[in-house]
């Protein structure tokens, strides 16, 4: 079973290479089936694979097996978390597939295979990125997931805001590649290994850890952090995902930002969480500190934005700042915690970018402000905007809702309280826009600041504007929600899950992720809270409105890619810096 | 075994750093781009050469007569290679997309993304 490993890489690339060689002979009708089909295809044997990851699956690519002890091979590694994340990947890609079935304008004549083949691109990337067991060929592969993204999110080329953030996007994110191929290579130089078990099992035998393992530590997790959009690596994100077509930006936020997450989890647990790698309280204080940062960013920016699909992004920031802080605590209990809330949020984040996506469609526009009161006849998709507002808020029985309530249980304390608040602020701010635009509450608001992007104006991503909504558009949300709904009710999936996180994370502590009051009472409080920050902006706009403090915060979102690049360096001294006591007591 | 390659290689990616932060043309951005990517080349060569060894290819000496340089790093210069000149195209064609639409290349005058 586990020859079929490479599979899951290989399908989509000889799918996306099989499109653009025929592509010019293809109708598009046959293109586009033929894309679902083999992400279809792809989902289906990940899915497979994951029932069956226990033991995991390990295949030497080409049977390059080790000697005596060392290797040239490539590895692949099928365990639940990888197998989980590439299922994930491909049901979303096949999500936004299925969502974009006509959707765009007239494909640049005789290219109607160009836009299939770059989303199998990005599927066999990110399922690449996945199951890899090689530091090196995870660095190929989040290249080539970049690669496609930044070719996605400039998709459209004859606008200008979308060639501006793709630029963006790809300089930023390819610096991160860079920064991490550093590590890398630091890493090969001391164990001679590029095998993940193997580096860390090399750190081990040199002994205790030194400069050039801190060195290591901070580049590669540079490159993860700046693809996981940390505080102050996120500058890329808002202005990629404002500008990126809708089905792009769902699989964006649903599931690539948090490959970055993914990443660090696997690279700390297997390479650097031995004695010769990076002490645990230097991790813990690291993610802590930068994931608090970027939760506090990432809800503040959320709460200020008019224009939905940024509003949007900036709180996918703010719950990766939430990721960030559950991985960070390296205990077990929330490690289940967070895999759940992963999976609750792909289908909540990718449900709302799609109702975005129709009132963009519809009205050519996605300002808040400008589309006060104009989505009432739209009764379906203001339903699903809602649920997906109080999902976000940490509403149980969402999948949200119980991956929140298992892993503040496991870090108690003053982690709770960030945890409750950030999902209320990104929830409210959801459901104010639920409010406004498709219920007209409240006044029009009428204040604007100079120095922020509005989202009125846009250009709707289907040939005219749409007049009605065509089915597939609203079955798609529908079922992403439905999706996220299950990971939290259905019996026995917590448990699975946990049990596969655990045999492949926490070297077989078994735990059990469900339903406790006190995560029930939990996400009760944060969804009030929701909405009752939602009905106070709604009611009163001045009280919750932009304040001076906020204005620097905002500026700094430039939308200048040197000053981005500066961030980055600036993030990663602060990340030496919070990992260096360690190294210099050790 | 001397420090000076792995030296390099830090400042040549520092001022590619540099470079991007400063940049008043696009172009320009990824061709520093470019420069960061050059440090991973050298630190990666450095990281496998080996003092009086010669290339590890076998077709004029026997296997074990003679040391040879790592070939591994070899193998991910060229992969990384391959991958910088994909991205860099594609960052390119961007950046002439960018020149086409905003009518400049100065990435002080792109004002289309705030806040």
């Amino acid at each position: 079973m586990n020859h079929l490993l490479p599979l899951l890489v290989a399908a989509p690339l000889l799918g996306a290479g099989l499109l653009i060689a025929c592509g010019r002979r293809l109708p598009r009708v046959a293109a586009e089936s033929f894309g679902c089909a083999v992400s279809a295809g792809t989902a289906a044997l990940a899915i497979w694979l994951c029932l069956n990851s226990s033991p995991p699956l390990t295949e030497w690519v080409g049977a390059w097996t080790p000697r005596n002890g060392t290797s040239v091979g490539i590895v692949l590694v099928g365990d639940g978390p990888g197998l989980g994340m590439s299922a994930l990947a491909s049901l979303l890609t096949l999500a936004s597939l299925a969502y974009s079935w006509h959707y765009f304008d007239e494909p640049p004549r005789r290219h109607a295979g160009s836009y299939p083949a770059l989303m199998l691109l990005f599927q066999g990337g990110m399922c690449g990125f996945a199951i890899t067991g090689d530091l090196f060929n995870a660095f190929v592969f989040f290249e080539l997931m970049s690669a496609a993204a930044y070719a996605l999110t400039g998709y459209r080329v004859e606008e200008a805001k979308a060639v501006q953030g793709a630029l963006a996007f790809g300089v930023i994110n390819s610096l991160g590649a860079y920064a991490m191929l550093m590590g890398i290579a630091l890493l090969y130089a001391r164990t001679g290994e590029l095998a993940l078990t193997h580096i860390g099992r090399g750190l081990d035998t040199h002994g205790g850890p030194d400069a050039l393992t801190l060195a290591a530590f901070v580049l590669v997790l540079t490159g993860l952090l700046v693809k996981a959009a940390a505080v102050p690596f996120h500058f890329w994100l808002p202005d990629a995902h404002a500008v990126a077509p809708t089905p792009v930006c769902m699989l964006l936020s649903g599931v690539m930002v948090e490959f970055g997450v993914y990443g660090v989890w696997r690279v700390y647990g297997t390479v650097f969480s031995g004695p010769g790698g990076i002490p645990a309280a230097d991790l813990e204080r690291a993610l802590t500190v930068l994931g608090i940062l970027t939760g506090a960013v990432g809800a503040l920016m959320c709460w200020y934005q008019r224009h939905v699909k940024r509003l949007l992004a900036c709180s996918t920031i703010a719950h990766v700042g939430l990721f960030l802080v559950g991985v960070g605590s390296l205990l077990p209990e929330a490690d289940d915690g967070v895999a759940l809330y992963l999976l609750g949020h792909a289908g909540v984040k990718a449900a709302l970018f799609a109702c975005t996506g129709l009132l963009l469609d519809r009205f050519g526009s996605v300002d808040e402000h400008a589309l006060h009161g104009r989505g009432r006849p739209l009764r379906g998709v203001a339903v699903m905007f809602v649920l997906g507002g109080l999902a976000l808020a940490g509403m149980p029985p969402f999948g949200i809702s119980l991956g929140k309530a298992v892993t503040e249980e496991a870090l108690g304390g003053p982690l709770t309280v960030v945890y409750v608040l950030v999902s209320a602020v990104t929830g409210g701010a959801v459901l104010r826009v639920a409010a406004r635009v498709f219920y007209g509450l409240g006044p029009q608001p009428r204040v604007g600041s100079a120095c922020e992007t509005t989202g009125a104006g846009e250009e709707p991503e289907t040939r005219h504007r749409l007049s009605r909504i065509p089915d597939t558009m609203r079955a798609v949300p529908a079922l992403l929600l439905a999706g996220s709904l299950a990971v939290g009710v259905v019996p026995g999936f917590a448990r699975i899950v946990a049990r596969s996180v655990n045999e492949a994370g926490s070297g077989g502590a078994l735990t059990s992720a469900h339903w406790t009051a006190a995560g029930v009472l939990l996400g009760l409080v944060s969804t009030a809270l929701a909405l009752a920050l939602a009905a106070l902006a709604v009611t009163r706009p001045e009280l919750l409105g932009a304040r001076p403090w906020t204005l620097p915060l905002r500026r700094l979102q430039s939308g200048h890619i040197g000053d981005y690049v500066a961030w980055v360096l600036l993030g990663t001294t602060l990340l030496g810096a919070l990992a260096l006591p360690g190294i210099l007591t050790g | 075994m001397t420090v000076l390659p792995y030296l390099v290689a830090v400042w040549i990616f520092l001022t590619g750093c540099y470079g991007l932060a400063t940049s008043r043309n696009l172009i320009h951005a990824v061709g520093c781009l470019a420069v960061c990517q050059s440090a991973t080349y050298v630190l990666l060569l450095a990281v496998g050469y080996r003092a009086g060894a010669t290339a590890p290819v076998y077709s004029d000496i026997k296997p074990g007569s003679r040391p040879v340089v790592d070939p591994v790093v070899q193998a991910l210069t060229l992969t990384d290679i391959v991958v910088g000149a994909t991205v860099t195209a594609l960052l390119l064609s961007l950046v002439m997309q960018i020149s086409k639409r905003h009518g400049t290349v100065d990435p002080d005058e792109l004002r289309e993304l705030r806040g």
